[in-house]
């Protein structure tokens, strides 16, 4: 994690006091709620179907196991005993009162965690790659600048009051596990071969939600030190011509579609060629002062790069969820908060504790949450993995099913979420339940459900998609095939006529049992459907006559 | 571009740019502001016809950045949780739809003791004091 220093600290706790000053004016009735929401908002407060929910912002996904006990202790003594990690790598109290919040911003600030621009139309907290600092094939760890920008957009005077919310991620390795493309911005750090100048690839106008898009390239290079600059281009294009008379339309991958992407570049390198001229970038020393404050872990050299053996199920596990770490000797241990037929991404204050507990003692004070609603382990000695196995079996987080079918995305929904026409979390659970006893034999297999079309359960860039909608007052469930979120990114398409809460269910097992059929020897899932189209799971879902109505 | 039809009813400086006279120009948020003759005016109004609208913010900075020095003033929809990132932008004084007691005011814009991005001309980032702190021997 980034450690705060004193100005970091000031800026949080100045931003507590504003809020309680805030949330006092509107219990007092001084400011109205049309007045109060943008400002609630801007602290992750919203107003759910039974409560307050607050958004904690974790930014790049990284926590301390002091972090991860101060989300516990909020989680039992302003919340009902868990919380709900999400997609955005944040996480999610549901029960919050008003009059209370200004109380857990101040715990929170203890800790140097913060809820801000986790909501409303600014830039919200930046992820990135839940492996970075620890992956093989990586660059360079990019969070030192997801930092740099998160200072820089932190209550940024030109772009506090955007067309819409702002999302950006981030990666530096090959692999994209960041869905750096599905971002309004998307920065991959790469090194330049003929001169090795450390530099982004940048990518914007990407998104999900109502209208889905992959992001075009903006850039093929911009130099690492005019990060600051370029952002502040891009931002202000968007700031200004940005839709503002259409809710729907007025995230950046609309406007960047209306002009062309070769049109949105122009004005952002007029713009950026006068931004870098007026001191925005810092000088190197910030970065470096950044990067030291990440306290890169002390990793031991000429570790035996072998894995202890132990049971069957911890064998199983080892092979799931635990993957190679750049330093030789260690892993990178993904713990699944998807217990077959449990809620994704929820975990409870107890689970949360074990979780600090094994950072601090086995892992060098580091947890990574995954936009896949899992957390990581990211630095683990090898040696140590049975006991770290059996730690998390205790506290019942030793799940061996990572990007498995049960493995399932799924945003709140209608349980909690004012914005949803469907439940997610049932779903879920029932596909779940449903595909465990085929899991395995499935492979790779990412299944995303949201309960509604604003897609925080990322369906459009799942292998298997589900999208709830509310037809004439009955929750129906849409069935997308061939998304992803990975380097190969591509939108899920629609199967054909949805389904109701059942029949999802049924759908999803008649196409996962499909692709046991067709697929070539040792062909992903995604890959089959790729390879064949649609045609082979609409006539299995629909029959042959239903399969030509849907096409 | 319009010429404002009423007087501000109320008036809060935020700077010592600021000035008592009305605007004798008022942006819209859609107005572009490089075709502004902007050395001929003493006051130049933009309009923030609702708070959520936020270009306002971006003309300001870009009327600065083109070297515009008299009192920019932000008129309309604009409440003491904006004050911070007015001044900031640019904007030297603000003649709000509902009046902002200075002393609130005064509190919104000290509230935060250093800035994380470049704003105002001579007022210190976050890491030039760092440094300025670390090449003065620490804290």
């Amino acid at each position: 994690m980034y450690l705060y220093d004193e100005w970091d600290q000031a800026l949080v706790d100045a931003r507590v006091e504003e809020f309680r000053d805030q949330v006092a004016r509107r219990l007092s009735g001084a400011l109205d709620e049309d007045h109060f929401k943008p400002l609630r908002l801007k602290n992750g407060l919203y107003l759910q179907l039974h409560a307050y929910m607050l958004r904690v912002a974790i930014p790049y996904g990284t926590l301390s196991a002091t972090q991860m006990r101060m989300l516990a202790h909020v989680a039992r003594r302003y919340d009902r005993g868990y919380g709900h990690f999400t997609t955005r790598q944040n996480i999610q109290f549901n029960w919050i009162k008003l009059e209370e919040a200004p109380d857990v911003l101040a715990d929170l600030a203890k800790v140097g965690m913060h809820a801000m621009q986790t909501s409303g139309n600014c830039i919200r907290n930046i992820s990135a790659d839940q492996y970075a600092g620890a992956a093989a094939d990586e660059v360079e760890d990019p969070r030192p600048w997801a930092e740099l920008l998160r200072q820089w957009s932190t209550l940024h005077p030109e772009f506090s009051y955007l067309p819409r919310k702002f999302k950006i991620a981030f990666t530096g390795a090959a692999r994209d596990r960041a869905a750096i493309r599905l971002h309004d911005i998307g920065y991959r750090l790469v090194r330049r071969s003929d001169d090795g100048a450390l530099g982004f690839e940048v990518y914007a106008g990407g998104g999900m939600g109502r209208t889905p898009m992959v992001a075009p390239l903006l850039a093929e290079f911009v130099p690492a030190g005019e990060l600051l600059s370029h952002a502040e281009a891009i931002l202000r294009v968007y700031n200004r011509f940005g839709r503002r008379d259409n809710i729907h339309k007025a995230r950046i991958k609309i406007l960047v579609a209306a002009l062309g992407p070769d049109r949105f570049r122009e004005q952002v390198e007029a713009e950026h060629a006068h931004l870098r001229t007026l001191g925005i970038d810092p000088p190197p020393e910030e970065i470096a002062r950044i990067r030291a404050r990440f306290r890169t872990p002390a990793f031991e050299a000429g570790l035996a790069d072998t894995v202890p053996e132990g049971p069957a199920a911890y064998q199983a596990w080892v092979r799931r969820q635990v993957v190679a770490h750049r330093v030789p000797g260690y892993r990178i241990v993904n713990v699944s908060l998807k217990p077959v037929g449990g809620i994704p991404g929820d975990a409870t204050a107890a689970q949360m504790e074990a979780i600090a507990d094994l950072a601090e003692r086995f892992a060098h004070d580091e947890i990574r949450v995954t936009h896949a609603q899992n957390l990581v382990l990211p630095h683990v000695p090898a040696r140590h993995l049975p006991e770290v196995w059996a730690r998390l079996a205790a506290a019942g987080l030793a799940e061996a099913n990572l990007d498995l079918a049960t493995d399932v995305i799924a945003c709140p929904g209608l349980d909690y979420c004012t914005l949803a026409n469907a439940r997610s979390i049932p779903v879920a659970q029932r596909i779940s339940e449903r595909l465990a006893p085929i899991a395995e034999a499935l492979g790779e297999l990412k299944i995303k459900i949201s309960g509604c079309i604003n897609a925080c359960g990322h369906h459009h860039a799942g292998h298997i998609g589900v999208l709830g909608v509310d037809r004439k007052g009955v929750e129906n469930y849409q069935l997308m095939l061939g998304g992803s979120g990975a380097e190969d990114t591509s939108l899920a398409e629609i199967l054909g006529p949805g389904f109701d809460g059942e029949g999802i269910v049924d759908a999803v097992e008649t196409v996962a049992r499909t692709y046991l059929d067709q697929r070539n020897p040792g062909e992903r899932f995604l890959d089959t459907v790729r390879r064949l189209g649609l045609g082979p799971f609409r006539e299995a879902v629909y029959g042959p006559s239903g399969a030509r109505r849907a096409a | 571009m319009t010429s404002p039809t009423t007087a501000a009813r109320h008036l809060l400086p935020l700077d010592d740019r600021a000035r008592p006279e009305a605007p004798a120009l008022l942006l819209q948020p859609e107005d572009d502001p490089c075709a502004v003759p902007a050395g001929d005016v003493p006051v130049i109004g933009i309009a923030f016809p609702r708070f959520r609208d936020g270009r306002g913010y971006s003309l300001a900075r870009i009327l600065r950045e083109r070297g515009f020095a008299g009192d920019l003033r932000a008129v309309g929809d604009v409440t003491v949780d904006q004050l911070l990132f007015l001044a900031r932008a640019g904007f030297s004084s603000v003649a709000p739809d509902r009046p902002i007691a200075p002393e609130a005011a005064a509190a919104a814009l000290a509230r935060y003791p250093v800035p994380y991005q470049r704003g105002r001309p001579g007022e210190a980032v976050v890491w030039e004091r760092r440094q300025a702190a670390a090449g003065g021997g620490g804290r």
